[in-house]
C-alpha cells in the first residue's frame, strides 16, 4: 500500500501549512491511511451515510431559517412561504423534513448493526457511548425541528413531551414552567425551540467528531468481530472505503430522492398542516415514526412516572451496554444463541414501533407491554446470562485467512468479489 | 444476504410504521383515478380552472384561502392578464390613507384571495357555530388527501335509521363522526363550465379536488419533474461509482 | 483528497496499456458526473437567497399622483425603498433646466430625468452610502441647490435630483416607471 512519507506533500503551500499545524498530515494519517479491515461490508457504510445526513440537514437548515419566522403568529405562514414562494424553498424543506427520516434510518441501521457485531465491546466503550449520546441529541433536535412549522402536531407534540418532565415528584412542575417559558407552550417556547434546534446541529458535528476520534483509536469492528493483525487484514480508507461508501450513499440517495420527489408527506402527519390550535387536540397524536417504539415503552407502563422513567431508561440502558453483555465474543456470526435473540429484539423494535402508532388500548396495549417487557429482559437480564452460558463457535484466525478461504456463507460482503447483485 | 436483509428490513421498519400511522385513522376513503398521481403526473389544467371556477362561485362565500396568492393561478393557465381582471374584481382591504382610516381597493394579482370573513369568530358566528375551515393546505391537511375531498363532497346522503342528525348538522358518510355543519352544496349544474364540460355532482368533486390539490402544492408539476431527472441521474452516478468500485477491489489480493 | 495518495486501484501489478486508459476514463467520467451533481445542488440552496415570488410580484405599484400640489412631494415606497415624487413649480424647472452641464459631477441634462418636467420622480437613497436625503417637507433643509440635503454626510442634490456638492459621486437614481394616465405612474 504505498505508504509514503505521510509529512511529506508536493504542494509547497501545504508543506508550508502543514509543518507549523500538521492538519494534513493528521488528515493524510486519520483519513487517507486509515486501516480498515477488508471485509466489512455495506453495513460499516451506514456511518457515512448519518455523517452526510447530518451535513445535508445543516446546510438545508441553514438556508430555511433564513426564510424561517420564529413567532407563533407567523411560523407557520413562514413555512408555507417558503413551500409556495421561495425559489426551491419547496425543495429545501421537503429535503429538511425527509431528511430527519433518513438520517434516523441511517443511525438505526447503523446501531443495529453495532448491535449485531458486537462494535461496542472493549475497546470500543466510549466509541458507543458517544453514540448513544449522539441518539440522544438527535432525538432531541429532531423534536424541536418538528415543533417549528407550528403545525397542530407540533403544538401537541411539544405539548406532550414537554409534559413528560411533570411526571418527576417536586421539580417536575417548575421544569415544565421553565421549558415553557410561561404557562404553556407559547411564543417563549417557540423561540428557544428554534435557536436550541440551531444550536443543537453543530453540537451534533462535535459529537461526531469525538465519535469518529474515538473511533481511529481502536479502529473500525468487522462483521468477524476479531481484530485485524497486520496490513494483510486491512485496507487504506482511501480509496478503496471511500468510492465504497461513496456508492453507497449515492444509493441511498435514491431512496432520499424517491420519497423527497414522490412521496414528501408521507413520513409526516397531514394534521401539522393545520395551524396549532391551543383549544382543540387532534383525534390521534402520534409522535414522528422515529420515535414510536419509545413511545409505545411511555404508554405501556400504567404509570405517570414509571412510564417515563421506562422510556428514559430504554435509551439510558444503552449507555452501560458494554456491560451488560458478559461474551467475550463480538461477533453474532459466532454466537448461535445470542443470533436469534438479536432478531428477535429487531422484530420487537418494530412491533413496538406499530404499538406506538396504534391508539393505547385493548390489544395494542397488551402488545405494547410484552414488547416493552421483552426490550427490557433483552438487555438486562438475557445479555448477561447467554454470555455465561452460550458456547460461541470457534472464530477463525484472522481476517485475511476467513476471507482468503472464501469461507463465509455469510455476511462477508466486501472480499475481493463484493456483492453480486443489488 | 444478511447486510440486504437486515438493511431491507429497516426499510420495512420505517414504511410500515409510517403506514400504520396513516391506518390508524380508520374511515375508508375510496380511491379516485388522478392525472397527476404517480410518477409522471402532472396536475389536469382544464380540471382544475373548472375547480377554481366552483372555488370561486360557490365554496368562497364561506371558505378562505389565505395562503394562496391569485397570481399562483398562472400555474394552472391562467395569462397575466386574465389574472389581472380576475384579481381586480376582488376588494382588498387596504391603508391606512391619508386620513388614517383602511380603505377598499381594486384586487392584484399579488394579492392573497381575500376571506369571506374578517376573523373566525365571524365565521363561526355567520354559519351557526361551526368554522369554514381554510382550504389552502386541504389537499394536505386531510388523511386521505384528494381522494377525502373528493369522497366528502358526494358523500352527503341521508343518516341511516337510527342516526340522529343533531339539527343544523348533515349527515356525511366520509366525515369523522358523520355529522357535519356544512350542507351538501354541489348541485348537477349548479355552475355552468365555460368549456363545456358538464357539471355532475361527480365532475364538480373531481375538478374542486384537482384545484385544491394544486393550491395546497403549486409546485408539484415541477417537483416530479424534477424528482425523475435528479433519480436517473443518481442512478447513473450510482452505477459509474459501482464500476469504479469493482475496478478499484479488483486489484487487491 | 490528499497528495500523497497512491494512485486508485494500483495493486502492484501494472495493467496493460489499454486497460489503463479505460480505467482512467472511468474515474474521469464518474469525477465528472459527480462534480456535476454538487454543482448543480448547490444552484437550488444559492437561488433560494434570490427575491421570493412573493418580493418579485410587488415589484410593480401603481401610485396616483392627482393629490399632490405643485411645490408638493410625497414619499412612496417600492422594494423597501423611498421613492421621492416632486411637483415641481417653474421655477424649480427652470432652476434645473439653466444648470450648465459641463458643471455637474454627474452630467445629465433634466430632460433625460424626466418624463413630464412637472414630476420629477427619483430613489430617495443617496448614492454615497444609502442614507434618505432631507428636503420632502417644506420646513426641511433642501441644500445649497433646492433640491435635497444628505444629513449624513453633506451631499445637496438639485431639483433635478443631480449631485452637486459633497461626497455623493452620482445623481439619485430615476427607477422605471410609465405614465399610465396623465396623473398616474407605475413603478417598476
Amino acid at each position: 500500500m504505498a505508504q509514503a512519507q505521510a509529512s511529506k506533500f508536493k504542494n509547497p503551500v501545504v508543506n508550508w501549512i502543514d509543518s507549523r499545524l500538521p492538519i494534513f498530515t493528521m488528515l493524510d494519517h486519520e483519513y487517507n491511511h486509515y486501516p480498515m479491515p477488508r471485509n466489512v461490508n455495506y453495513l460499516w457504510a451506514f456511518g457515512a451515510i448519518a455523517g452526510i445526513m447530518l451535513v445535508v440537514m445543516i446546510a438545508t437548515g441553514l438556508f430555511l431559517a433564513m426564510q424561517y419566522s420564529s413567532h407563533t403568529s407567523l411560523a407557520f405562514d413562514s413555512v408555507e412561504r417558503i413551500m409556495r414562494d421561495v425559489n426551491y424553498g419547496w425543495l429545501l424543506r421537503y429535503v429538511h423534513a425527509n431528511g430527519a427520516s433518513m438520517f434516523f434510518i441511517a443511525v438505526y441501521i447503523h446501531m443495529f448493526r453495532g448491535l449485531y457485531y458486537g462494535s461496542y465491546k472493549a475497546p470500543r466503550e466510549i466509541l458507543w457511548i458517544l453514540g448513544v449520546i449522539i441518539f440522544l441529541v438527535m432525538m432531541g433536535t429532531a423534536f424541536m425541528g418538528y415543533v417549528l412549522p407550528w403545525g397542530q402536531m407540533s403544538f401537541w407534540g411539544a405539548t406532550v413531551i414537554t409534559n413528560l418532565f411533570s411526571a418527576f415528584p417536586i421539580v417536575g412542575d417548575p421544569i415544565v414552567t421553565l421549558l415553557w417559558g410561561g404557562f404553556s407552550v407559547d411564543n417563549p417556547t417557540l423561540n428557544r425551540f428554534f435557536a436550541l434546534h440551531f444550536l443543537l446541529p453543530f453540537v451534533l458535528l462535535g459529537l461526531v467528531i469525538l465519535h469518529t476520534a474515538a473511533l481511529h483509536v481502536c479502529g473500525s469492528n468487522n462483521p468477524l468481530g476479531i481484530e485485524p493483525k497486520g496490513p494483510q487484514d486491512t485496507v487504506p480508507f482511501n480509496p478503496y472505503v471511500t468510492i465504497k461508501d461513496g456508492f453507497a450513499v449515492v444509493v441511498f440517495f435514491i431512496v432520499f430522492a424517491a420519497f423527497v420527489f414522490f412521496m414528501p408527506n408521507y413520513m409526516g402527519h397531514p394534521d401539522n398542516y393545520i395551524p396549532a390550535n391551543p383549544l382543540v387536540t387532534p383525534a390521534h397524536i402520534v409522535p414522528e415514526w422515529y420515535f414510536l417504539p419509545f413511545y409505545a415503552i411511555l404508554r405501556a407502563i400504567p404509570d405517570k412516572l414509571g412510564g417515563v422513567i421506562a422510556m428514559f431508561g430504554s435509551i439510558a440502558l444503552l449507555i452501560v451496554l458494554p456491560w451488560l453483555d458478559t461474551s467475550k465474543v463480538r461477533s453474532c456470526k459466532f454466537r448461535p444463541i445470542y443470533r436469534q435473540f438479536f432478531w428477535i429484539l429487531a422484530v420487537d423494535a418494530m412491533v413496538l414501533g406499530y404499538a406506538g402508532a396504534m391508539p393505547a388500548e385493548g390489544a395494542w396495549l397488551i402488545i405494547a407491554r410484552v414488547g416493552t417487557f421483552y426490550y427490557f429482559f433483552h438487555f438486562l437480564v438475557l445479555l448477561p446470562v447467554l454470555g455465561k452460558i452460550e458456547r460461541p463457535r470457534p472464530l477463525p484466525n484472522s481476517i485475511s485467512e476467513s476471507v482468503l478461504k472464501g469461507g463465509g456463507h455469510i455476511a462477508a460482503g466486501a472480499h475481493a468479489k463484493p456483492m453480486e447483485k443489488a | 444476504m444478511r447486510a440486504l436483509k437486515t438493511a431491507i428490513l429497516s426499510a420495512a421498519l420505517a414504511l410500515g410504521i409510517a403506514g400504520a400511522a396513516q391506518a390508524a385513522e380508520g374511515v375508508h376513503i375510496p380511491k379516485q383515478s388522478w392525472p397527476h398521481a404517480g410518477i409522471f403526473g402532472t396536475i389536469d389544467k382544464a380540471s382544475a380552472q373548472r375547480g377554481f371556477q366552483i372555488y370561486k362561485e360557490v365554496c368562497s362565500t364561506c371558505h378562505a384561502m389565505h395562503l394562496v396568492p391569485i397570481r399562483t393561478l398562472a400555474g394552472i393557465g391562467f395569462t397575466e392578464d386574465e389574472l389581472k381582471a380576475l384579481a381586480s374584481g376582488y376588494e382588498v382591504q387596504a391603508g391606512p390613507n391619508d386620513a388614517g382610516e383602511m380603505f377598499m381597493r381594486p384586487g392584484v394579482p399579488a394579492d392573497r384571495f381575500p376571506s369571506p370573513f374578517p376573523n373566525d369568530q365571524a365565521a363561526r358566528a355567520a354559519n351557526g357555530g361551526a368554522l369554514p375551515p381554510d382550504l389552502s393546505l386541504m389537499a394536505k391537511a386531510r388523511v386521505g388527501g384528494e381522494d377525502y375531498i373528493h369522497a366528502f363532497l358526494t358523500g352527503f346522503e341521508e343518516a341511516p335509521a337510527g342516526v340522529t342528525v343533531m339539527p343544523g348538522m348533515n349527515y356525511n358518510k366520509y366525515f369523522p363522526g358523520h355529522q357535519v355543519g356544512m350542507p351538501n352544496i354541489l348541485m348537477p349544474d349548479g355552475v355552468t363550465f365555460a368549456d363545456g364540460t358538464k357539471a355532475t355532482v361527480e365532475q364538480q368533486a373531481h375538478d374542486i379536488a384537482t384545484f385544491l390539490t394544486f393550491a395546497a402544492e403549486p409546485h408539484l408539476d415541477a417537483r416530479k419533474q424534477m424528482g425523475v431527472k435528479v433519480i436517473l441521474f443518481l442512478i447513473v452516478l450510482a452505477g459509474l461509482m459501482y464500476a469504479v468500485k469493482r475496478k478499484m477491489w479488483s486489484t487487491l489480493h | 483528497m490528499a497528495q500523497t495518495t497512491h494512485p486508485p486501484g494500483t495493486g502492484g501489478h501494472a495493467a496493460s496499456g489499454d486497460g489503463a486508459t479505460r480505467r482512467d476514463f472511468l474515474y474521469l467520467a464518474t469525477g465528472a458526473v459527480g462534480v456535476v451533481g454538487a454543482a448543480s445542488a448547490a444552484w437550488p440552496f444559492i437561488d433560494s437567497m434570490n427575491p421570493a415570488r412573493d418580493t418579485l410580484a410587488l415589484a410593480s405599484i401603481d401610485v396616483d399622483l392627482a393629490p399632490v400640489a405643485e411645490g408638493q412631494a410625497i414619499t412612496v415606497t417600492w422594494r423597501g425603498k423611498p421613492v421621492f415624487v416632486r411637483h415641481r413649480n417653474a421655477k424649480e424647472i427652470e432652476e434645473a433646466k439653466a444648470v450648465n452641464l459641463g458643471d455637474l459631477r454627474d452630467p445629465v441634462a433634466d430632460d433625460a430625468r424626466v418624463k413630464k418636467p412637472e414630476w420629477l420622480i427619483v430613489i430617495g437613497i443617496c448614492t454615497h452610502l444609502g442614507c434618505v436625503p432631507l428636503g420632502q417637507k417644506v420646513t426641511d433643509p433642501r441644500g445649497d441647490f433646492d433640491g435635497w440635503f444628505c444629513p449624513c454626510h453633506g451631499s445637496h442634490y438639485d431639483t433635478a435630483g443631480r449631485i452637486r456638492k459633497g461626497p455623493a459621486p452620482a445623481n439619485l437614481v430615476v427607477p422605471t416607471y410609465a405614465f399610465t394616465g396623465d396623473t398616474k405612474i407605475r413603478l417598476g
